[in-house]
């Protein structure tokens, strides 16, 4: 057979990517923490010897698709010949990892006939860490819980018990963190064994040939798509709300040959709050967006990253410095998107969509027994607001983006935790207006059953900032936090709800794409009788459809 | 002629394209296939049963029973042709079929459109009341609010209506009390509960499971009426059953009662006719693999019972995309589908390689091979190239295959852009959608928590057994089995099916904190529900019983099957469902977690008639008897695995000896389909006309 067309080369390609694939799967089925068995945020893939990544599992988080990719270097880099078969190394270092000390990121080496022919690496996101929980509130990283270094955690097979007993006596919830810990290693083992038997199968020794293959065509097509953006500079800036300051977001995106440079100068300095994000994770996202709109079917790996470039003063919000608190990171990372989107719409204005509520309201509830000795629970609930309308579509309702994560249904969160979910429910009037509209926000009400009171960790955007409408579309609704009672509460901090009142939360929505009196006016009607747009909102925004 | 000492039963299969029939007389087979008529589908199925028995020389009235199953609801929902359907929901929650799950199921395409939801906006009302998570009534229902929507209701004329609240699983009052109100004051009006039909947590599954219900509820009990008085008019009188989603039969009434139930239900005899086969044959470990012009389907066969789940997603919008379609929460006979069948068209993607599905050249066009116009390249095209399908002799030599078409429209799209011979494209289509199949089963085996290579596949459908062995090779497989009558799979299937239902409730509950009494109850009310279902039938002989909870360590999300020993709990038993918990998540996962607590999400009850114990048959197999084999023409036919074509058998299936084996390669042709048998097998057929392939040991080849 001839091989100009390398058909086995693609079959085992696609081989690979299934048996990451797997091992994400694994840590999926038998994860404790909300985040990853209901939303994907975990990450898992294979790397070659040198620490390249060849293949990554396709997952519901974004802001992994590069912080992992970068990890098994500093392993190979610390810990190189001394790796012996049976060793599981770990870490959860911001800067090294994922860009907070919520993930756990473990690396098992893969040896075959005696010689290490590459790494497995997955990546969790875990229940607690210790600390003040899960929040923007710290101060310095220290005050956000437990920082583990790149060490062994099973040497040879053995589990490094000093490790484990650490970490079940500084974090809450100690049986699901220490679950979670062991389901990485097993997932790592799920996908070793799989690649072993993959290359029995094909009769290859290790994978640098395939790797080189996968690389090489990676590489080829992502500057393909590269070298079709029209050569400049492409700027934009994005206000935000920040913790207690106003921050903006700005970039610069470089476009010329194949390559594609995102340069954050002129973005506010770091925060003296846990939103900072480390570059890893802003990189993370940048790409992501990026790849979106111009790459958006070739698979992650070291080399279709590799023409994407990042770079940020070393003061910015956006590339925080040890020991920054870097808790809630997420905030501003999904926000990144937006950012490098705009800039990219003056380089290919028919693909970007408008600005989107974007970051994720992910609510982080503690109950606790208002008297007696009854048990306190932990309540993580993730919501979306609205999506940025489209070129040629409108927004998504409450639909996350940049993020793909999913929410969990309200009855199996009111059977885990003391509180009643009144309302969930879309935000009308809240999408932007537009010849696209943009995407609902939606309403949430929630209070503490008797005999509980609940506190939560506020982590909200887009309360004072809106997504903005872009080509003539108005901005989305902003945000709102606040009690039935009519008092405003902040949006970002801890806060308790007092007892009997109810927290109501109003997400934002997303901006519009082109003018309102573009909308035809059938669609305006339909907005109106579903109830999207109340009538007197369209009499406002679309006085050409009455 | 026809006698009154003779047992007739026939099977009935509406599907999007045929209606296919199985009447069995005496243990003989008798089938028919015609066109699906939209208009009046009931009209193919007594046109066909008639002639079927008119062949078979059976009189109408000595048929005994019918089971049937559809297409019909599922195709109602795809294109949304539905009854004038209204959702009264709990205040706060009036969108929550449409905010799904506010996750976009593919990542990297920005311009994704979300499904439509089955009822829109301005259909869904909402009224006060409000159920807790244990079932209490923290506020109850407004009754006034309720006759408000009841005025609106026949006001705008809704012809059916959907119920579904907030924990309605757990206490079902309300839902009950507006039906009550509601067929007060419009006693005609169609209404369905979440309560009654999928009690399960989750509610936007569950929403959405009744909302289907509703919608197609009218159109499917009109349809159920005119084919019961259709067949009565001409004559046949006998029983008519249903065949629901988790394999097993429902009466007419349960069925337009709930229709939901009847999703899925003809994929589902093909499972059942698998199981058959692998009962027959004592096979524990059975993949069953399905092909047909757009799809494949795979379904594991443990202990000869199909797989079953909770959920399934019907009308995906987005290639098969996992998310793109609407989630049904009932029992159903679990099968993984995917974009992979012999129209499956070949495309080349941005990183210069073959990508083969999900759109198909459906049947019009059809695959360029067939010279109706299409040019883009389908499996089938290159099955031709590679020596598989066989120009002259196709579907019974009924039409001829261009070879030419098929040459060009490979050439257009593969090797224009890439480079290499035809060969080369040829086997790269073939390779990349048999690697697309193997690679769905491994996942689900995954899934599943079982290893694939100690099992047997059973492969059906018009092209199943084109693909088949090159992906047992794939998996590890070393047995194959290849029905007769592969085309009409499901009609037979139905014969075989049990008469079956599976109840699934939901409570949650931790094992620490185990409420019996509740447990208790529910399970009593579930063995109401389950036996009424199979009373209606009329069927009144011994049933099995199977108790299973859902279960997982508390805090995680995914639930693993555990069986229960009795209905009926008490202390001891609590013990054994952590046991039983244990040993499950460890077989699994590779290991247990200590010092965790288990919970209970959902009840799973199911009773059927007991499959009658068979003494398994053993695959017979002889040295191969070369005078035996009457038709010796040979074929150059491309083998996957070595990457050449290698001379080729070409025997008839209805010629061939029965239990002398003959070794690969070779092909076996039947007007429905080919099999191949690659080098490295044998085929052998048996006496009940499968067709038993097996991977010879591995020796100097």
């Amino acid at each position: 057979m001839s091989t100009t067309l390398q058909v086995s080369q693609q079959i085992m390609w696609n081989r690979l990517i299934s048996v990451v694939e797997e091992q994400a799967l694994t840590l999926i089925r038998t994860a404790f923490c909300t985040s990853v068995r209901e939303a994907g945020d975990l990450s898992a893939g294979v790397f070659d010897a040198s620490g390249r990544m060849v293949a990554q599992a396709v997952t519901g988080t974004p802001g992994h698709v590069n912080t992992m990719a970068e990890t098994v270097f500093h392993f190979i880099d610390q810990f190189g010949d001394t790796m012996v078969p049976g060793d599981v190394f770990v870490t959860n270092d911001p800067w090294l990892a994922t860009g907070h000390l919520h993930d756990f990121t473990v690396v098992t080496p893969v040896f075959r006939e005696g010689r290490r022919i590459g790494f497995f690496a997955s990546t969790a996101h875990v229940v607690d860490i210790g600390g003040r929980g899960f929040g923007p509130d710290g101060r310095e990283l220290y005050e956000e819980g437990l920082l583990i270094p790149p060490l062994r955690m099973f040497k040879a097979g053995v589990v490094n018990q000093d490790l484990v007993d650490i970490l079940t006596n500084n974090v809450r919830e100690s049986d699901q963190v220490v679950g979670d810990f062991f389901s990485l290693s097993v997932c790592n083992d799920t996908g070793r064994k799989r690649l072993l038997e993959m290359l029995d199968e094909f009769s290859l020794p290790d994978i640098e040939e395939l790797a080189t293959f996968i690389f090489a065509h990676s590489e080829r097509a992502t500057r393909e798509k590269l070298a079709a953006l029209p050569a400049g500079e492409y700027r934009y800036r994005m206000p935000l709300d920040g913790y207690d300051a106003p921050v903006e977001l700005a970039v610069t995106l470089s476009c010329g040959g194949e390559t594609l440079n995102a340069d954050f100068t002129g973005t506010s300095a770091q925060s003296g709050f846990g939103i900072n994000v480390p570059l890893t994770y802003t990189k993370a996202y940048a790409c992501y967006g990026l790849k979106c709109a111009l790459a958006p079917s070739i698979p992650n790996n070291w080399a279709s990253l590799r023409p994407f470039t990042v770079s940020a003063p070393d003061d910015c919000i956006l590339n925080a410095q040890r020991p920054a608190p870097v808790a809630a990171r997420h905030v501003l990372g999904h926000l990144v998107p937006d950012l490098v989107l705009g800039a990219l719409r003056q380089a290919c204005p028919t693909l970007p969509p408008a600005e989107g509520a974007s970051a994720l309201w992910n609510l982080q509830i503690s109950a606790r027994p208002t008297h007696g000795t009854g048990v306190g629970r932990e309540i993580l609930m993730f919501n979306s607001g609205g999506s940025g309308a489209r070129p040629t579509l409108d927004g998504l309702n409450a639909t996350a983006f940049p993020s793909g994560v999913m929410t969990m249904p309200v009855e199996v969160t009111e059977s885990v935790g003391p509180l009643v979910i009144w309302r969930k429910e879309l935000r009308p009037d809240s999408g932007g207006a537009g010849r696209q509209r943009g995407g609902l926000g939606q309403t949430i009400e929630l209070s503490a059953r008797e005999g509980y009171a609940l506190t939560f960790n506020a982590m909200f955007e887009r309360v004072e900032h809106p997504a903005r409408g872009h080509n003539g579309g108005r901005n989305g609704g902003i945000g709102v936090v606040a009690l039935d009672d009519g008092t405003r509460l902040r949006a970002k901090g801890r806060q308790a709800i007092p007892t009997g009142r109810r927290l109501i939360l109003h997400l934002p929505g997303g901006g519009g794409y082109g003018a309102p009196q573009d909308r035809p006016a059938a669609s305006v009607a339909r907005d109106v009788e579903a109830g999207y747009v109340s009538e007197l909102e369209a009499r406002t925004s679309y006085p050409h459809a009455f | 002629m026809t006698t009154n000492t003779r047992s007739a039963r026939a099977g009935a299969d509406i599907g999007g394209t045929f209606t296919d029939i199985a009447l069995e007389v005496d243990g003989q087979l008798h089938s028919a296939k015609t066109l699906t008529q939209y208009a009046a589908p009931e009209q193919a199925v007594v046109d066909g049963l008639l002639r079927t028995l008119d062949q078979a020389g059976v009189a109408p009235d000595q048929l005994e029973s019918l089971v049937h199953g559809t297409t019909l609801a599922t195709n109602a929902l795809i294109e949304r042709r539905g009854a004038h359907t209204a959702f009264i929901t709990t205040e706060g929650f009036r969108d929550v079929i449409e905010m799904r799950t506010e996750s976009r199921f593919e990542q990297y395409d920005l311009n994704i459109v979300l499904p439509t939801p089955l009822i829109a906006r301005q259909h869904r009302y909402t009224v006060g009341g409000r159920m807790s998570a244990e079932g209490q009534e923290l506020i109850p229902l407004d009754d006034a609010a309720l006759e408000a929507i009841i005025d609106a209701i026949e006001a705008k004329a809704y012809v059916s209506v959907a119920i579904g609240l907030m924990h309605s699983y757990r206490n079902a009052a309300h839902e009950r009390r507006i039906r009550d109100r509601l067929q007060a004051r419009l006693p005609h009006l169609s209404v369905s509960l979440s309560s009654e039909v999928s009690p399960q947590i989750r509610e936007y599954e569950r929403f959405n499971t009744v909302c289907a219900n509703a919608f197609v509820k009218p159109l499917m009990s009109s349809y159920l009426g005119r084919l019961a008085s259709g067949l009565e008019a001409r004559g046949i009188t006998c029983p008519v059953y249903l065949m629901h989603s988790g394999g097993g039969l429902m009466s007419l009434a349960s069925a337009a009662e709930f229709p939901v139930r009847l999703l899925e239900s003809g994929p589902a005899g093909g499972a059942i006719y698998a199981a058959d086969i692998a009962a027959r044959y004592g096979l524990d470990r059975v993949l069953s693999y399905d092909m047909g012009g757009t799809t494949a389907k795979i379904c594991l066969i443990q202990d000869q019972r199909p797989q079953t789940a909770r959920t399934f997603e019907v009308a995906r919008t987005y290639r098969f995309k996992k998310g793109s379609g609407m989630p049904i929460s009932i029992p159903v006979i679990e099968m993984v589908e995917i974009g992979a069948g012999g129209g499956s068209l070949a495309h080349v993607d941005d990183l210069h390689q073959i990508r083969v599905g999900p759109e198909s050249a459906g049947s019009e066009p059809g695959p360029a091979c067939y010279g109706r116009g299409g040019t883009a390249p389908a499996v089938t095209d290159a099955d031709l190239i590679l020596g598989r399908l066989d120009a002259e002799n196709f579907a019974g030599g009924s039409f001829r295959l261009h070879r030419q078409a098929a040459e060009d429209a490979l050439h257009r799209t593969i090797t224009a852009p890439l480079g290499g011979d035809l060969i080369e494209a040829a086997y790269g289509i073939v390779e990349v959608v048999d690697e697309n199949m193997a690679n769905a089963a491994r996942v689900h085996a995954v899934e599943s928590g079982r290893e694939l290579d100690q099992y047997t596949m059973i492969a059906y459908g018009g092209a199943a057994p084109l693909h088949a062995a090159r992906i047992c090779e794939k998996l590890g497989i070393d047995r194959l089995v290849v029905p007769p009558g592969a085309g009409v799979g499901s009609a037979i299937g139905f014969l075989r099916a049990p008469f079956g239902y599976e109840s699934l409730r939901s409570a949650v509950m931790q094992l620490a904190t185990f409420d019996l009494a509740t447990v208790n109850d529910l399970l009593a009310d579930m063995s109401r529900e389950v036996s009424t279902f199979i009373n209606e039938t009329g069927y009144r002989g011994e049933v099995e019983r199977e108790f299973k909870a859902y279960m997982r360590y508390a805090g995680q999300g995914w639930e693993i099957p555990v069986a229960v020993a009795r209905g009926e709990l008490d202390e001891r038993d609590v013990a054994d469902l952590h046991r039983g918990f244990v040993t499950a998540y460890a077989q699994i996962f590779g290991h247990a977690i200590d010092n965790l607590d288990a919970e209970v999400v959902s009840w799973s009850l199911s009773l059927r008639t007991p499959i009658a114990p068979v003494e398994p048959r053993q695959f017979g197999k002889a040295p191969p008897n070369e005078r035996n084999i009457e038709s010796r023409d040979m074929r150059a036919i491309f083998d996957a695995r070595h990457g050449q074509f290698r001379d080729s058998q070409v025997i008839e299936r209805r010629a061939m000896p029965v239990g002398n084996s003959i070794h690969g390669p070779a092909v076996i042709i039947e007007p429905e389909t080919s099999t191949i048998v690659p080098a490295g097998f044998d085929v052998t057929r048996q006496a009940d006309d499968c067709l038993f392939i097996e991977r010879l040991k591995e020796t100097a080849e």
